[in-house]
C-alpha cells in the first residue's frame, strides 16, 4: 500500500513535466508575444524598449533555456512575477487565490455528493415511481445544462423574483447559496445517476434478499447492505470532480463576481501572462493527479477486495 | 434511465429475441429508437435547429449586423420578437445565425475529433508493442490536462474565429475515441473471425478496415453522439468569456455573455440565448441517451 502511493506520487513528476512542456510548447509556438500591446490598435512600443523588456523577463534566451530557467525555479514555487498584474508575483496570487476557489469547490463538492446520493438512492428504491421521476429530470437538467446558464436561471429565480439572495459578492453567506448551488448542480446529476444505477444493480445482488429475507427493516436493508456496496464505483467518479468543480467554477465566479483564480485564470490566457498560465495550468495539473491519487488510494479502504 | 418504460423495454427485448429474417442489427436499433419517445423529440429538436441554420438567410427577419440606434435594449416587441441588443440589433436574427454557429461547431468538430481519434486509436490497439506504449503515454498525459483549460489556453493563443475552435476542440477531443477505439479494437482483433480472415489472406488495411473498425463502430458512434453537445458547449463556454467567435457573428454563448452583465435592466439580453443553450444542451442529450440505449439494450 505505501510501496504503491509512493510510486504513484513519484508518477506525479513526468506527468507535470510533461503538462508543462505542452503548455510552453503551444505558448511559444502560437503567433502573439506579450510584449504585444494589451489594447487592439494601440502602437506597438519601440524595438529598443521591447529588447529591454525582453531581456528583463528572460524572454531573449533561447527557448530550451527559458523552459529550463522556469522548471528551476518552479521547484521552488518561484514562478516569478505576472506579466498582466507586474507588482505582485504569480505565487502571491495563486495563494490569495485558489483558496477561495477551493472553499467554493468544496461546498459544491460536498452538495453535490449529498445531494447526489440522496436522488440517486430515492431514484432506485422508488423506480419508476414519483421521486424517480424527479431525480432523473433533475440529474438530466444538471448534467446537460452549462453551469453559466443555469446561473441565469438560478439568479433571475433566487435574485429577482424571489428576491432570497444577492446577484453576486463575496463575504457573506448569503453570497455563496448561489454559486455554490450553481456549481454542484452538474455534479450532482452525475452522481446521482451514477447513485440509481449502481443502486439498481445492487438491490437485485442475492446478498440483498439475503438481507430482507432473516428479516432486516428497509432502512437497514438500503443503508448498511445496499449502499455499501453501491457506493464503490461512485467513489472513482469523485476524485476527477473534486478537480472538475475547481476549474469549472470560473465561469461561475465570473457571473457571481467571487475572487477566485478563476478571474486571473482567463485574464493571464488572454494577456499571455506565460508565468501565470505555466503556475494556473501546472496547479490544477498537480491538484487533479492528487486527487486522483486519493481516491484510488481510497478505493483500498472501501473494497478490501482491492489489494496494491 | 427513465426514458423507456419497463414494459416497453421488456417488450423490445422479447420482440428482439425471435429475431425475424431481414432484420439487421442496425435496423433493430433504429426500431428501439424510434420507439422511445424523449430520444424522437430530442431529434426533432436537433432537426429544427439544423433547418434554422441551413435557411437563416432566409428565415431572420433582419440582417444580423443591421443597427437601429433609435430602438435599443428594448423589450420584445410587434417588430422586434424577441427585443434588441444594446446596439438595437435584432436578438431574433442573431438567434437564428447563432444556431448556424452552434451547428456547424457540433458537426465540424466532430468531424475532425473521429479523423484524428479512430486512426490512432486503431492503430494504437491493433499495432500494439512499442507503438502503443508510447500512444498509450501520450493519451495519458493528455488525459490528465483539464480539459476546459487546455481548449481555453489553445484559443487564447491561438485567437478567437471558428476555425481556431475546430482545431482547438480537435486537438483535446480526439481522446476520448482514442481511448474508446484502442479498447474495441484490443478486444476485436482476438476474435476468431479475424484470424479467420487472416487465414485466408487479408492484408493489414483489408483487415483493419474491413473485419475490425467496423465492429468496433457500435462505442464510437456513442461517443460521437455525446460529443457533439460537448462541442456545442465549449463553443459557448468559449464564446461566453469571449475568446471563442469573433464578434460580430452572433453565439448563443457569447451573447449570454455580454447579457448577463444586463440581467437586472434588460433581462431578455441574456435570457432567450440562455433558453436555446439548454433546450439544445437537452435535445442532444435525450437523442443521444436514445441512441446509446438503442445500440446496447442491456445496459438499460
Amino acid at each position: 500500500m505505501l510501496h504503491y502511493a509512493i510510486r504513484r506520487l513519484l508518477w506525479l513528476v513526468p506527468t507535470l513535466l510533461a503538462m508543462a512542456l505542452v503548455t510552453f510548447t503551444i505558448m511559444h509556438a502560437t503567433p502573439g508575444s506579450p510584449l504585444d500591446p494589451v489594447a487592439e490598435g494601440a502602437n506597438p512600443l519601440s524595438p529598443e524598449a521591447q529588447k529591454n523588456l525582453a531581456e528583463h523577463y528572460g524572454l531573449d534566451k533561447p527557448l530550451y533555456h527559458q523552459f529550463g530557467i522556469f522548471l528551476w525555479k518552479a521547484l521552488r514555487f518561484d514562478f516569478g512575477n505576472s506579466f498582466v498584474y507586474k507588482s505582485r508575483t504569480v505565487a502571491e496570487i495563486i495563494v490569495t487565490t485558489f483558496p477561495i476557489s477551493l472553499f467554493l469547490g468544496t461546498m459544491a463538492f460536498a452538495l453535490a455528493v449529498v445531494g447526489g446520493l440522496t436522488f440517486g438512492i430515492l431514484a432506485a428504491t422508488y423506480q419508476n415511481r414519483g421521486w424517480d421521476y424527479v431525480s432523473v429530470s433533475l440529474a438530466t437538467v444538471g448534467v446537460a445544462v452549462p453551469n453559466f446558464v443555469l446561473a441565469v436561471f438560478l439568479i433571475i429565480l433566487f435574485s429577482f423574483v424571489i428576491p432570497l439572495f444577492p446577484t453576486g459578492g463575496w463575504g457573506h453567506w448569503r453570497n455563496w447559496v448561489l454559486p455554490t448551488v450553481t456549481l454542484a448542480l452538474g455534479p450532482m446529476g452525475v452522481v446521482a445517476r451514477f447513485t440509481r444505477a449502481s443502486m439498481l444493480e445492487v438491490i437485485r445482488a442475492d446478498y440483498t434478499r439475503t438481507a430482507r429475507a432473516k428479516g432486516l427493516g428497509e432502512r437497514a436493508v438500503i443503508f448498511r447492505h445496499a449502499l455499501k456496496n453501491a457506493f464503490i464505483p461512485i467513489v472513482t467518479l469523485l476524485g476527477p470532480m473534486f478537480a472538475a468543480v475547481g476549474t469549472g467554477s470560473f465561469f461561475v465566479e465570473a457571473i457571481f463576481r467571487v475572487p477566485g483564480m478563476g478571474k486571473f485564470f482567463v485574464e493571464s490566457m488572454t494577456g499571455r501572462d506565460y508565468p501565470m498560465i505555466m503556475a494556473v495550468v501546472l496547479t490544477y495539473g498537480a491538484f487533479l493527479a492528487l486527487m486522483n491519487l486519493v481516491v484510488d488510494l481510497a478505493y483500498g479502504f472501501i473494497d478490501p477486495r482491492i489489494r496494491y | 434511465m427513465a426514458s423507456v418504460s419497463p414494459t416497453a423495454a421488456s417488450a423490445v427485448r422479447l420482440g428482439a429475441a425471435p429475431r425475424e429474417k431481414g432484420t439487421s442489427l442496425t435496423r433493430d436499433a433504429l426500431r428501439r429508437l424510434r420507439r422511445n419517445r424523449l430520444a424522437m423529440a430530442g431529434l426533432l429538436v436537433v432537426l429544427f435547429l439544423a433547418l434554422l441554420a441551413i435557411f437563416a438567410d432566409v428565415l431572420a427577419p433582419y440582417p444580423y449586423t443591421k443597427t437601429n440606434f433609435s430602438r435599443l435594449n428594448e423589450g420584445p416587441s410587434r417588430d422586434y420578437p424577441l427585443g434588441t441588443d444594446l446596439i438595437g440589433r435584432d436578438l431574433l436574427s442573431r438567434m437564428i445565425y447563432g444556431a448556424r454557429v452552434s451547428m456547424l461547431v457540433g458537426l465540424g468538430a466532430q468531424i475532425i475529433v473521429v479523423s484524428i481519434g479512430v486512426p490512432i486509436g486503431a492503430l494504437s490497439g491493433y499495432v500494439g508493442g512499442r507503438t502503443d506504449l508510447l500512444l498509450t503515454r501520450f493519451i495519458d498525459v493528455m488525459y490528465a490536462f483539464p480539459r476546459l483549460l487546455f481548449v481555453i489556453l489553445v484559443m487564447s493563443m491561438l485567437g478567437a474565429g471558428l476555425m481556431n475552435i475546430f482545431i482547438a476542440i480537435g486537438l483535446t477531443g480526439w481522446v476520448g475515441i482514442a481511448r474508446q477505439t484502442r479498447a474495441q479494437v484490443l478486444a476485436i482483433k482476438e476474435k476468431e473471425f479475424v484470424d479467420g480472415a487472416r487465414a485466408i489472406g487479408a492484408g493489414f488495411t483489408r483487415l483493419l478496415g474491413r473485419h475490425v473498425l467496423p465492429n468496433a463502430l457500435t462505442p464510437i458512434v456513442v461517443v460521437v453522439t455525446f460529443g457533439i453537445p460537448e462541442a456545442i458547449f465549449t463553443e459557448a463556454a468559449l464564446s461566453f468569456i469571449g475568446v471563442g467567435i469573433n464578434p460580430p457573428t452572433p453565439s448563443w454563448g457569447q451573447m449570454v455573455g455580454e447579457g448577463q452583465q444586463y440581467l437586472r435592466s434588460y433581462w431578455h439580453l441574456c435570457v432567450f440565448p440562455s433558453i436555446a443553450i439548454a433546450v439544445t444542451m437537452l435535445a442532444f442529450t435525450f437523442f443521444g441517451d436514445g441512441v446509446r440505449d438503442a445500440l446496447d439494450p442491456k445496459q438499460n
